[in-house]
């Protein structure tokens, strides 16, 4: 793992208006290349909020946000645009654009992204090599409303990284998919992770998800994702996180969590199968 | 004491907010032409068919009305001059608008409320494309030339409505006179709020629209909320800035 920081945290807070509590309560962590955050918390513990912070769709009250090592907590809107051509983000409802086709939808941030240069003809190549990636390459002329949940996810997942960006953050991907959907998923980022070495922040519901993600690797020569040996498996560089009312009230490796006695983080160990 | 006022001033700062953006980026790149063609194809030539119909039945209703009025005081004869000042002055812009309103102004806020309520536009956002810029900015410069053109053809319409009941209906004229009193009575001054008084309601019912829709939370629900205002509120102000602006030419006038 590069020991270059690529998100940064320091105290961040984040409140709504007519809201009692905090969303976000003086959170801090960093985020290095190539390491994978593995995001659990109930609903409404301020996990969305968190990811929507760190590429600047939300501003918090207070603390400091450092992404690709400039602060960030005060830029501009403006400013955001091209910062943001950095980081890819998968929304919790896909957010692809439902009156597009689906080469569209992944060929927007090639064509609209200010830092982005890549030549017209070859976004259609490119659109093709992506969309073969996640599985899906027959789909390129069908709009959003034609695919099922699923592929929807994967086509998110495609428009995420086209660009190829540093940092990858996934709002939970698997949520409400049947668990050969979720594992297909899930082998998709492991594989991106492993073939770019981004930074990811994975935020589930899932125990297995995060499982997968600390265990698995990916292997280019047979085109699969295998178990890793106890060796390679400190090389996945895999931290769990547990979020409760906007506080982070966990962070360590999947060992620690699994031994963890606290009733609310032991909940999402307990899901395990 | 006077909490009840904030809300309201706040989201008329918000509108600001959101309509002097959407104005800067008329000459701000990146330019999206494309979507300024769409816009006005569906806002402007997708309008036309009710355009012709609404701006015929004014015309023509106007003429019935004024034919009995006219007589009263044997000047039949002067129905083309009537019925041509009340179009293009007011009842052209205001109507048009008002239709354009009921249908676009709807059509705007439940577009992007969906989109907003889908987590499109944050994606939009996160994808390194300013939402104001792709969504709003293309939609305020398509009715802004769009609601002018379809203001003209209503009135021309309208025009040829009240020629069909005053001259082949009523017999209250003859055709020519019905188009050289029409021409006639024109001044610059009628048609420069005709045509500038478009160009304004047109600003508002894009902005009004953009709006609503930007702001639009609490899914389908808050989407059928936000189309409903949409329009309610872009009406009543085409109504006030009308008064504003009649007041304003009359005072050029004199």
């Amino acid at each position: 793992m590069a020991d270059e920081c690529i998100l940064r945290f320091e105290n961040v807070s984040m409140h709504f208006d007519g809201d009692d509590a905090p969303a976000l309560d003086r959170v801090s962590f960093n985020l290095m290349a190539g390491e994978t955050i593995v995001l659990f918390g109930a609903a409404g513990a301020g996990k969305t909020v968190l990811l929507k912070l760190a590429v600047g769709l939300l501003r918090p009250v207070s603390g400091r946000i450092l992404l690709f090592g400039r602060d960030v907590t005060e830029l501009r809107e403006q400013e955001w645009y091209a910062m943001r051509a950095r980081a890819g983000i998968l929304f919790q409802e896909g957010g692809l654009f439902d009156s597009m086709t689906i080469e569209e939808n992944v060929s927007y941030p090639m064509l609209n992204q200010k830092l982005v240069e890549i030549a017209p003809e070859e976004v259609h190549r490119r659109v093709e090599e992506v969309l073969q990636f996640v599985g899906l390459p027959q789909t390129m002329d069908k709009f959003p409303s034609e695919l099922s949940g699923g592929m929807r996810r994967r086509v998110g997942i495609a428009r995420a990284t086209v660009t190829h960006p540093k940092l990858l953050m996934y709002d939970s991907p698997t949520a409400g998919l049947d668990p050969i959907t979720a594992n297909r998923i899930i082998a998709l980022l492991i594989k991106e992770r492993e073939l770019r070495n981004t930074a990811s922040m994975i935020v589930t519901h899932r125990f297995q998800d995060g499982h997968m993600l600390a265990t698995f690797r990916y292997n280019p020569q047979t085109d699969k994702v295998l178990e890793a040996s106890p060796e390679q498996r400190e090389k996945l560089h895999t931290r769990f996180f547990v979020m409760k009312d906007g506080r982070l009230v966990f962070e360590g490796t999947e060992e620690e969590l699994d031994k963890s006695t606290d009733p609310y983080i032991s909940k999402f160990t307990m899901q395990r199968v | 004491m006077f909490d009840f006022l904030k809300p309201p001033v706040l989201s008329f700062q918000e509108y600001l907010a959101l309509a002097g953006r959407a104005t800067q980026n008329v000459v701000r790149r990146p330019f999206y032409g494309q979507d300024v063609l769409l816009q006005m194809d569906t806002i402007g030539v997708g309008s036309i068919p009710i355009t012709i119909l609404i701006g015929f039945f004014s015309g023509a209703v106007m003429a019935l009305q004024m034919s009995r009025a006219l007589a009263q005081y044997g000047a039949s004869g002067e129905v083309g001059k009537i019925t041509a000042i009340t179009l293009v002055r007011e009842l052209g812009p205001v109507l048009t608008a008002l239709l354009v309103a009921g249908r676009n102004a709807s059509g705007i806020a439940s577009e992007l409320g969906s989109m907003k309520v889908t987590e499109q536009i944050d994606a939009m956002r996160a994808l390194g494309t300013d939402p104001i810029k792709k969504l709003v900015t293309p939609r305020l410069i398509a009715l802004c030339i769009m609601l002018p053109l379809l203001t003209v053809l209503a009135d021309f319409i309208g025009l040829f409505g009240g020629y069909m009941v005053g001259v082949p209906l009523l017999r209250l004229t003859t055709g020519a006179q019905y188009w050289m009193s029409s021409y006639q009575s024109l001044e610059f001054n009628d048609l420069g709020q005709g045509l500038l008084k478009p160009f304004v309601f047109a600003y508002i019912i894009a902005s009004v629209g953009c709006f609503f829709g930007m702001r639009t939370t609490g899914g389908t629900q808050g989407v059928g909320r936000a189309t409903t205002q949409a329009v309610v509120v872009a009406s009543v102000w085409i109504f006030v800035i009308d008064i504003v602006m009649t007041r304003i030419f009359l005072w050029i006038a004199t």
